[in-house]
C-alpha cells in the first residue's frame, strides 16, 4: 500500500458504463475519476438520469463497468462480485426480506459471513439499539412503518461493519418531517461508526446539510467536487450554480485576469471583481457568465446594476425582490427580515444593486 | 379521456345476462351432482335422496385401483413438471436477455399449442419403439408423458410470481455476502414457494384430467380414473359414474382453490 492512502478510501479511475450498443448506446457513467476519502460523508448529487445511481451500483458490484477501475483502500475490486466486496448498500426501496423478522434481517449478513450464534445475537442487539429499534426486533417488515423500515435497512447494512456504506436515495420515500429526523440520524451514525458513507441524492438541500464533500453529476460526468460551502459559494459550472441554490446569471466581458480572480465588465458598464475557477481559462476580451447568489446582493444608493423593482415576495425569514435590469434580464435579490431595516421600495421604483465583495463567480457555460 | 367513464355494468340487461351465463355454465354440473344422490337408477326420474351410489363407488375394487393409479401418476408428474417449470422460470426471468428467448417461451408452451391428439399419436409410436428395445412397460411412460404435458401449466404461475418479486431483494442478499446458492435457498426459494405450490396444484389437476394422452400411452391394465370412466360410460351410464364424477369434481375444486389462494397470496 502506498502511504497517504487510508484503509477505506475509494478510488475511481476512468470508470465508464455504457448500456446498450450501437445507435442505442447510452453512457450512464462517462469516464469518471474521483477519490472518496476514508471516514467521510460523500454525496453524489444530480438530477435523475445523471448516472449517480449507476455509479453507486458499480461500486456495490451490481453492475460491471464497461471500462475503468474501482479501488478500495488501494486494492482493485473491479472484478469482485457483490458478495465479495466489504461494501453494504441501503436501498431506496429498503429491500428488507419480507419473510424474516427485523432481527433476522439485521443478522442476515453476519450469518452469511459465518459468525457464531452468540456473536450474531450480540451484534444484532447492538445494531438495533443504535437505530432505536430494539422493541420491534421480532416484527416482520410489513408490520412496521416506513421510517422504521428505513432504520432496519440501515442497521442491516451496518451490522457486518462494512468499510463503505452506500446509500441510494434512502430518504426519498419518507415525509418531510421524518426525513429531517433521519438526516440528523445519518450524520450521527456516520460520525459514530467512522464508516465511509457514499450517499446518492437529487435533493440539494439534503446534500448541503449532510455532506463533508459533494460531487455534482450531470450526463454521466462529475462536474465539480468540493465541500458544501465550496460548491455553493464557488460553483465552477453554470449547471452547478443553477442546480444548487438560486442564482443570477449575468453576462460580462473579461477586462483583466489575475490568477484566481478576474476584473469583468457587466452590461451595465460597471466593472466588478469575480472569482475565477482554477479549471477555467478566461482570456481578456472574452465574454463570460458571472453568477451572483440572491442573498449576496443588496439594494444601495450607488450600485453596479440599475433596474426597476417588479415585485416583492415575503417568505417570513426573508423577502425576495424581483428586479428588471436595464438590459431586460430579471435579477433576484434576497434580504433578511431583521428588525429596523429601511422600508422596501414600492413596485415600479428605480433601484440600484450592489454586489458584496467576493460574491461574484465566473462559471463555465 | 371520455372512454374511461364507460361503465359496462350500467348497460341494460348486464346483470340478467351475467346470471343467465353463469346458470347455463353450471347447470349441467349441478344436474350431475343432484342426480348422483338419486335413489333411482334413472337418468331422468328423481326417486328420493340416497348415498348408495357413493357407497357402491367406494366399494368398487376397480375404482379404488384406478384412483390410486391416477394419484400416483398425478403426484409424480406434477413434481417433475413443477421442478422443470421452476428451473425454466428462473432461467427466463433471472438471466440477462439472450438471443432466442422468445423461441424458448414458444418451446416451453409447446404442449398448449400442439393438438393433444397429435402428441398422443407421436408418443404412441415413440414409446412403442422404446418398449420394443427395453421391454419395460411400467407406469414411467404415463408419468413421463404427463410431466411433459404439465410443464407449461406449472410454468405460468411460477413465472408470474417471479416477475412480481423484487429483484432488489436478491441483490440485497448478494450485497450482504450471500453466495448465489445461498441467495436462492434463503431468499428466492422461500418467496417463490407460493408460486411453486400453485404451479404444482395446477399441474396435478391437469394430470388427473388428461384423457387423450393417457389413452394413447397406457399399456393394458393401466387405466386412470379418467380413462376408466370414459370406458364405463361407453357401455352404460350408471349413477355410480355420477358419484365418482362428483368426487372427482370435489377434488379438482379443492386443488384449484388451493391454487387460487396461493397465487393470490401477497409478497411480504
Amino acid at each position: 500500500m502506498t502511504p497517504n492512502v487510508t484503509q477505506s478510501d475509494i478510488e475511481i479511475i476512468d470508470l465508464s458504463k455504457i448500456f446498450g450498443s450501437g445507435d442505442e448506446a447510452f453512457k450512464a457513467v462517462d469516464h469518471i475519476s474521483v477519490h472518496i476519502p476514508d471516514n467521510e460523508f460523500f454525496t453524489l448529487l444530480g438530477p435523475s438520469g445523471c448516472g449517480k445511481t449507476t455509479l453507486l451500483r458499480l461500486i456495490a458490484g451490481f453492475e460491471q463497468p464497461s471500462s475503468g477501475w474501482i479501488k478500495l483502500g488501494g486494492q482493485d475490486i473491479t472484478a469482485l462480485s457483490p458478495n465479495h466486496r466489504p461494501v453494504n448498500t441501503v436501498f431506496q426501496s429498503y429491500a428488507l426480506f419480507p419473510h424474516m423478522s427485523v432481527a433476522d434481517n439485521v443478522g442476515f449478513g453476519l450469518r452469511m459471513l459465518g459468525q457464531s450464534r452468540r456473536q450474531i445475537q450480540h451484534t444484532v442487539s447492538e445494531m438495533l439499539a443504535l437505530v432505536e429499534m430494539e422493541s420491534l426486533a421480532s416484527r416482520r417488515p410489513a408490520q412496521i412503518s416506513g421510517g422504521q423500515q428505513q432504520r432496519v435497512a440501515l442497521a442491516r447494512a451496518l451490522a457486518p461493519r462494512p468499510r463503505v456504506l452506500l446509500l441510494d436515495e434512502p430518504l426519498s420515500a419518507l415525509d418531510l418531517k421524518l426525513r429531517k429526523t433521519m438526516q440528523t440520524e445519518l450524520k450521527r451514525l456516520q460520525a459514530e461508526t467512522g464508516i465511509t458513507f457514499v450517499f446518492v441524492t437529487h435533493d440539494q438541500q439534503e446534500a448541503l446539510t449532510l455532506s463533508d464533500q459533494i460531487a455534482v453529476m450531470h450526463n454521466g460526468q462529475i462536474l465539480q467536487v468540493g465541500t458544501p460551502q465550496g460548491i455553493y459559494n464557488h460553483p465552477a459550472e453554470r449547471f452547478v450554480a443553477d442546480f444548487i441554490g438560486d442564482s443570477n446569471f449575468l453576462s460580462a466581458t473579461v477586462v483583466q485576469t489575475n490568477g484566481h480572480s478576474a476584473q469583468v465588465q457587466l452590461r451595465s458598464g460597471a466593472a466588478i471583481r469575480a472569482s475565477l475557477p482554477s479549471t477555467l481559462a478566461a482570456a481578456v476580451g472574452s465574454s463570460v457568465t458571472v453568477v451572483v447568489r440572491p442573498e449576496q446582493a443588496t439594494l444601495a444608493d450607488q450600485g453596479v446594476l440599475q433596474g426597476t423593482l417588479e415585485q416583492s415576495l415575503y417568505f417570513g425569514t426573508d423577502t425576495q425582490m424581483q428586479i428588471r435590469l436595464a438590459d431586460g434580464e430579471l435579477f433576484n435579490l434576497r434580504r433578511q427580515n431583521t428588525i429596523g431595516q429601511p422600508a422596501l421600495p414600492a413596485p415600479g421604483a428605480a433601484v440600484q444593486i450592489a454586489i458584496a465583495e467576493g460574491a461574484a463567480q465566473v462559471v463555465r457555460h | 379521456m371520455a372512454r374511461r367513464a364507460f361503465a359496462l355494468n350500467r348497460l341494460p340487461g348486464f346483470t340478467l345476462i351475467a346470471f343467465i351465463t353463469f346458470f347455463l355454465l353450471y347447470l349441467p354440473i349441478l344436474t350431475l351432482v343432484v342426480f348422483s344422490f338419486n335413489a333411482e337408477a334413472s337418468m331422468s326420474i328423481w326417486g328420493g335422496f340416497s348415498v348408495d351410489w357413493y357407497r357402491a363407488a367406494f366399494a368398487n375394487r376397480t375404482v379404488q385401483e384406478v384412483s390410486l393409479r391416477s394419484l400416483v401418476i398425478a403426484v409424480s408428474a406434477a413434481s417433475v413438471a413443477t421442478t422443470a417449470a421452476t428451473l425454466a422460470a428462473l432461467a427466463t426471468t433471472r438471466t440477462p436477455t439472450f438471443r432466442g428467448q422468445t423461441l424458448i417461451y414458444a418451446l416451453i408452451h409447446q404442449p398448449l399449442m400442439v393438438p393433444e391428439i397429435v402428441t398422443g399419436v407421436a408418443l404412441l409410436i415413440f414409446f412403442a419403439v422404446i418398449k420394443v428395445y427395453t421391454g419395460y412397460t411400467g407406469l414411467a411412460y404415463l408419468i413421463a408423458a404427463h410431466s411433459a404435458f404439465c410443464i407449461p401449466f406449472a410454468y405460468l404461475p411460477i413465472r408470474a410470481r417471479l416477475q412480481t418479486m423484487d429483484i432488489t431483494l436478491e441483490r440485497a442478499a448478494a450485497d450482504l455476502y450471500a453466495t448465489p446458492l445461498q441467495t436462492f435457498r434463503r431468499i428466492t426459494l422461500p418467496l417463490l414457494m407460493p408460486g411453486i405450490l400453485a404451479g404444482f396444484m395446477l399441474a396435478f389437476v391437469i394430470s388427473l384430467d388428461t384423457v387423450v394422452i393417457t389413452e394413447f400411452v397406457k399399456s393394458a391394465g393401466q387405466d386412470t380414473l379418467a380413462t376408466y370412466m370414459l370406458g364405463q360410460i361407453r357401455r352404460a351410464v350408471t349413477p355410480e359414474m355420477y358419484a365418482i364424477s362428483t368426487l372427482f369434481l370435489l377434488l379438482s375444486i379443492l386443488a384449484v382453490a388451493v391454487f387460487f389462494l396461493l397465487s393470490r397470496q401477497r409478497l411480504g
